[in-house]
């Protein structure tokens, strides 16, 4: 997130799109939905269901799947109309205006709501909303990314930012919200293919030295894999050994069958979990995990803020701490690597991390930071970009709307969208131990219109299979008003029913995210 | 403006009550039903304080402070007043305080304990109420409701409809107890919220079947493991057992609130289902082995992988739900072990 949690509070609107934010993020949601009622907070929906916050919105825009560039384009195009951009903001801040604006100009109201599903004159209203407003910020979550065009997506509401100088100030931003509770410190900590902890470049001669420096030993400067191409990889053959730290990938990646063909055609598999998971089926070792309550450490949440996770119990049986296990194998590999506790780790990725330099333990001990925090006399940095852009001046990006590549045809007539359910997390393995996410949610489901449901004569709970293109599955139909005609949705949290069968691996070019929000499929009865 | 309050004179903002000012000048006024976050609800008639020049006593928390107001928390009109009003919410409270969940931190207890209630406790209310009412069903499964214990403060009320948006409860006052009903139970989401401000034994926690007394547990703050929010909780733990999450409200990012996952979603921690011994797959089996055996296992594999094949025939996948320091430790394994940059993670998905 450019900006905090808290200073959402200073927005007079708020754009959100592609996040079920009180299911998905229910704290953050929570706020947003108490700003909308007691502080009238005018908050934008655009998604295609119609999801628990529009109930609290000011304006609800129900867009077809994938058309997110589409409206955002057409709202831009009406603020130029209008003559609501910020023009010192632009002229100051920003390049690459003029051929944007080329672009934009195509994008009327008209001719997105041809392609969106939303009316013009709601677009208009939007883009009024957002345009006039002092201070408006833009949240976002995984219904933005996870398309083959998740990156543009991510630019388009980059240009609407900063056409209306909603950068650097209390109550703007683009904000995604992460999914998973320490994605943003997996990702800090270099647990990506192209870059060290910090989002140092493996490529960079300069900081590989550095890295070659503190661990004592010549490394890699070829950006790795990422994880649907090392699934690849090992169905060629390329990669044969995986080794999984708490992840169960067999669920949650895109076309699962790719996957598990990839799986069982490695010579050898080590899973850490405290589960054991559908993933572990594969493993020729599966090593018990401490779970989160029984660790030290810390987490870094969507907002940036590295927070204290403390222990409070002990492990079951011989489970260790991940690092623990991993110090180990390093050990027996011929590479010595031990520390004492989690705060010598800390200690040690701190004088490596800029952006964490400044943070230790004990000024976390209560209230976490948020990064960066270059020195330990900086109290941390709630919101990004603050006087000036982070990379000097902000680019407008010209972005063409392209249709999803999955397109429903005469035999798979639904669009399909995946995500979760405010009950569960993930891939299931935590709250499907849990009474009462259980209670509301004990089994998959396919949510569809009802209409749709009495013209295939199916009722709520009727068993039906879903079919696409690669896969199909079996679950129980729930009939739900908040779906849009031509439209279902499902959620990846059982391995009954397992949707990533059915999604497709089609990335994105840059930031190899999947699409998973746009498959085309049939609902058949069984 | 200026007002005086017992005796000595503050400087004080307009549009401040006078318990705001009281708390914020260090002037004790008991209450009950009061929460910062909501409007004052008013309920427990416990806050009363003199104004000069007014007959009645009023309530400290829905009384707007005037310039030039003098008053007094402590007279013994004041102190009568809340004794009273006390003894009225303890006549429909029973004292069935040993087997209550809430012992040691009951709102209730310590009012009764603070203004000196013996001698009452002793000739008039002693045995009359005890626990009538077995708990009735509530708008969640995570919670119990004891409506005999109800004080009807509408602390779980107010926080509901003001502060969590959903309107799922109401004081139903028909029938010879008055008491709360989840009225719009569908429109619950078991946050937990009502059950964090209720001041007494009325709701309680009922996802842990293990019990423990408050001095006899350790609380442990920490972050929850679901989603990006990253609220801030703390594990209430007895016995080596997680047996309810609470809340600090004072911290951010949550500030005291936490979603259905935070609040009652800690059962996989102790659950039956955990992995508790290193396992090695042997003739297609999975077989129970020591850590030696099995971490000699894993490093002589990926050395053997390693060195017939090339560092970068070994893939790796870090975790969103292990902390930093795991994923340091394991992108640095990856990098510098294995000498590979195929190290990701399930963000993207
Ligand atoms: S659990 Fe939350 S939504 Fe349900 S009644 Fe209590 S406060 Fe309201
Ligand atoms: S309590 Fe709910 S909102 Fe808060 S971090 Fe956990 S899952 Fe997210």
């Amino acid at each position: 997130m450019t900006n905090s949690l808290a200073d959402i509070e200073e927005a007079e609107v708020i754009l959100v799109i592609g996040s079920n934010t009180t299911e998905n993020h229910p704290v953050f949601g929570m706020k947003l939905r108490r700003l909308a009622r007691r502080k009238g907070t005018r908050i934008i929906v655009a998604d295609p269901r119609k999801i628990d916050l529009t109930e609290d919105a000011f304006l609800y825009l129900p867009i077809k799947p994938g058309t997110d560039i589409a409206l955002i384009n057409g709202m831009m195009n009406v603020i130029l109309r209008e003559g609501l951009h910020d023009e010192d903001f632009i002229a100051e801040h920003t390049e690459g205006f003029d051929e944007f604006r080329k672009v934009v100009e195509k994008y009327t109201p008209e001719y997105v709501a041809e392609i969106t599903g939303v009316s013009s004159s709601d677009i208009e209203k939007a883009a009024r909303l957002y345009g006039s407003a002092q201070r408006a910020s833009i949240i976002y979550c995984m219904g933005i990314t996870q398309h083959t065009k998740g990156t543009n997506n991510v630019k388009s509401l980059a240009n609407l930012a900063l056409l209306c100088g909603n950068i650097g100030k209390p109550g703007t931003g683009i904000n995604p919200l992460r999914g998973q509770n320490n994605v943003q410190g997996a990702c800090d900590m270099g647990g990506l293919p192209a870059t060290y902890p910090g989002y140092q470049q493996v490529a960079n001669d300069e900081i590989r030295k550095k890295f070659e420096d503190a661990w004592g030993v010549k490394l890699s400067g070829k950006v790795g894999l990422t994880v649907v191409e090392m699934g690849d990889a090992a169905l060629s053959g390329d990669v044969k050994a995986f080794y999984v730290m708490g992840e169960n990938p067999i669920l949650s990646d895109p076309n699962l069958h790719h996957l598990e063909e990839a799986l069982q055609k490695l010579e050898f598999l080590v899973v850490q979990d405290i589960f054991f998971t559908d993933t572990c089926k594969y493993a020729h070792a599966v090593l018990p995990a401490a779970a989160y309550a029984e660790k030290d450490g810390t987490f870094t949440n969507t907002e940036r803020r590295v927070q204290r996770v403390r222990r409070a119990l002990n492990p079951p049986g011989e489970a260790r701490d991940d690092w623990w296990i991993l110090c180990e194998v390093a050990r027996r590999m011929g590479y010595e690597m031990s520390y004492k506790n989690s705060e010598e780790i800390f200690e040690e990725l701190r004088k490596l991390t800029p952006q964490y330099a400044g943070i230790t333990y004990k000024r976390i001990e209560t209230v976490g930071i948020q990064w960066p925090c270059p020195t330990e006399d900086h109290p941390g940095t709630p919101i990004l970009h603050v006087g000036k852009i982070a990379r000097g001046k902000g680019l407008f990006t010209p972005i063409e709307y392209k249709p999803p590549v999955e397109q429903p045809d005469e035999e798979y007539t639904f669009i399909l969208t995946t995500g979760r359910n405010y009950y569960h997390y993930h891939t299931g393995t935590m709250t499907r131990q849990c009474m009462v996410c259980n209670f509301y949610v004990p089994e998959p489901y396919l949510e569809m219109n009802p209409d749709d449901a009495r013209e295939l004569g199916l009722n709520d709970g009727d068993a039906v299979k879903v079919c696409s293109r690669r896969g199909e599955i079996e679950l129980k139909v729930k009939l739900s008003s908040r779906m849009k005609r031509g439209e279902v949705f499902s959620t990846f949290h059982f391995s009954e029913a397992r949707v990533n069968l059915l999604t497709g691996s089609e990335l994105d070019p840059i930031s190899k995210i999947p699409e998973f929000k746009v498959t085309a499929v049939k609902v058949v009865k069984p | 403006m200026l007002v005086k309050i017992n005796g000595q004179e503050y400087e004080v903002d307009q549009g401040t009550t006078i318990l705001q000012i009281a708390r914020e000048k260090g002037i004790y006024i008991p209450t009950l039903c009061y929460l910062e976050r909501v409007s004052p609800i008013g309920s427990c008639g416990l806050c009363v304080v003199e104004v000069e020049g007014q007959d009645e006593l009023v309530q400290a928390c829905n009384t707007y402070v005037e310039d030039g107001m003098v008053i007094n928390t402590d007279t013994p009109s004041v102190k009568a007043a809340r004794k009273a009003a006390l003894e009225k919410i303890l006549e429909k409270h029973p004292l069935d305080c040993p087997v209550c969940d809430k012992a040691g931190e009951c709102k209730l207890q310590d009012l009764v304990y603070e203004l000196g209630y013996e001698e009452r406790i002793s000739h008039k209310v002693v045995g009359i109420p005890l626990l009538k009412e077995p708990p009735v069903s509530y708008s969640t499964p995570g919670i119990k409701y004891y409506p005999s214990r109800c004080v009807l403060c509408q602390r779980c009320v107010t926080i509901c409809s003001e502060y969590v948006g959903r309107e799922v409860l109401v004081v139903n006052e028909e029938g010879d107890k008055p008491r709360i009903e989840p009225l719009y139970a569908d429109r619950c989401i078991s946050c937990g919220e009502c059950l964090a401000v209720c001041p007494v034994g009325a709701l309680t926690e009922n996802v842990s079947p293990l019990k423990v007394r408050p001095w006899q547990k350790k609380v442990s703050r920490t972050v929850c493991p679901y989603c990006g929010v990253g609220c801030v909780l703390e594990l209430n733990v007895g016995d080596n057992r997680v047996v309810k999450v609470t809340v600090d409200e004072s911290i951010p990012p949550n500030y005291g609130t936490l979603c259905v996952k935070g609040r009652f979603g800690f059962e996989f921690i102790n659950s039956e289902k955990r992995l508790k011994r290193p396992l090695i797959r042997k003739n297609d089996e999975f077989q129970e082995v020591s850590w030696d055996e099995a971490l000699d296992f894993v490093a002589e594999k990926l050395t053997a992988i390693k060195e017939s094949a090339g560092p970068d025939a070994i893939a790796g996948l870090a975790s969103a739900k292990c902390t930093n320091e795991d994923n340091y430790v394991f992108q640095k394994f990856m990098r510098a072990v294995i000498g590979t940059n195929n190290v990701d993670h399930c963000a993207r998905l």
